[in-house]
């Protein structure tokens, strides 16, 4: 017996699904579409009637605590990513995966200090994905700017252009990932706003939780499209700016007292 | 002579077929992990029949990564972590093999087939610990 012959034949076995498929649905109503999706929240695709973004209240951010941080890493298996050999200790502050990051401000005329995360702001007019090169930096429908790393190619141009600094490159191979964030040496990656919690159907990001378990409560995350939802509620009450609003990039995240 | 020609035809075939149950039985034992999801289904189950897999496995994982990572739809019964979940193997001791280490359930093909596999240098090569 050859090997062809042991192998079925696909196309034959597509063909009679299909037929079959077709003969049962023409027999229940003519006109009466079924379809076989489940309508649980974890099988949904992004749409654009929802845009994620959050508000962060720079006054509630407390001084010396990171615990948005450690929880970023943690959900994304950033933790589980070594210095490369030979790369120095600065080299490596400089260089390491960050996806989120605390950033203390000072206004050098009254002394005023503030605290703030810093992570992709999520733009609607996106400066990485304008100049990706292959597609692979591009907006959600629900307005999350993501990489594809299977068409990312490492240039680095988006880390150039976007504003923030949001971006990190992974420079050498990663022995260890989690199975909701891979990542690999020679791509770029950033903050998706925990997309894997989202499409399951969990409505909020590891910062956002880890900051109100810590009892700050200074990250609002939800659904800006939304006008009942929590950030939108809140947006509503709150003098909120965009970082670089100069720049008309329209952030979803924003931020008070800044 | 045609009853001569039937007898040995199905005796041939009895042979064949226990062949064949020994052939299935040694595949089954080095390519699903016992107790597993896809152990569990028919013989030689999985989210498709065997040959199915064995000939477009890698079509329908790329259609599968294109639809989550653009559109966010997760809701395909494809995921290279639920391929994982079931053919990564335990050593002695109980820890998990990497799927795509020397001889494991994805090496062994791809090796014979000279495919070289990139999937792992991002993917999660043994299941998660929950």
């Amino acid at each position: 017996m050859s090997n062809r012959k042991q192998q079925p034949d696909m196309k034959r076995r597509e063909f009679l699904t299909k037929s079959v498929i077709a003969a049962s649905t023409a027999t229940i109503a003519p006109g009466v579409l079924l379809t076989t999706a489940d309508a649980n929240a974890a099988t949904k695709a992004a749409s654009s009637n929802t845009r994620w973004g959050m508000l962060i209240y720079t006054n509630k951010c407390a001084d010396g605590c990171s615990s948005c941080v450690s929880a970023c890493e943690k959900e994304n298996g950033i933790d589980l990513v070594k210095k490369p050999e030979g790369h120095s200790d600065a080299m490596w502050d400089e260089q390491r995966p960050q996806w989120i990051r605390k950033v203390k401000l000072k206004d050098t005329q009254t002394g005023m200090v503030s605290n703030l995360p810093l992570m992709c702001q999520h733009c609607e007019e996106a400066p990485c994905v304008d100049v990706c090169p292959t597609g692979a930096s591009f907006k959600r429908a629900d307005g999350i700017v993501m990489v594809d790393r299977h068409i990312c190619i490492g240039c680095r141009y988006c880390m150039m252009a976007c504003p923030y600094k949001a971006r990190s490159f992974i420079h050498a191979d990663v022995a260890e990932q989690v199975v909701e964030s891979p990542r690999g040496k020679g791509c770029v990656e950033a903050c998706n706003l925990c997309a894997n919690r989202l499409d399951a159907g969990d409505g909020n990001t590891a910062c956002a939780e880890a900051c109100s378990k810590e009892g700050h409560n200074a990250i609002v995350f939800g659904d800006l499209k939304d006008p009942n939802s929590a950030v939108s509620k809140v947006l509503k009450q709150s003098h909120s700016r965009q970082l670089r609003e100069d720049l008309k990039l329209n952030t979803a995240v924003r931020y008070t007292n800044v | 002579m045609h009853r001569l020609i039937d007898l040995k035809r199905v005796a041939v075939m009895m042979v064949a077929s226990v062949l064949l149950s020994f052939a299935t039985a040694a595949i089954s034992d080095s390519t699903v992990v016992e107790g597993s999801k896809a152990a569990g289904m028919d013989k030689g189950g999985c989210v498709a029949p065997q040959m199915d897999m064995r000939r477009n496995h890698m079509e329908y994982l790329k259609h599968q990564r294109d639809e989550v990572v653009h559109k966010g739809d997760r809701s395909s019964k494809f995921a290279l972590a639920e391929c994982v979940n079931c053919h990564a193997s335990k050593d002695k001791k109980g820890h998990p093999v990497p799927v795509n280490a020397k001889d494991q359930f994805c090496d062994s093909c791809h090796d014979y087939a000279a495919v070289n596999i990139t999937c792992f240098q991002c993917h999660r090569k043994v299941p998660e610990e929950k």
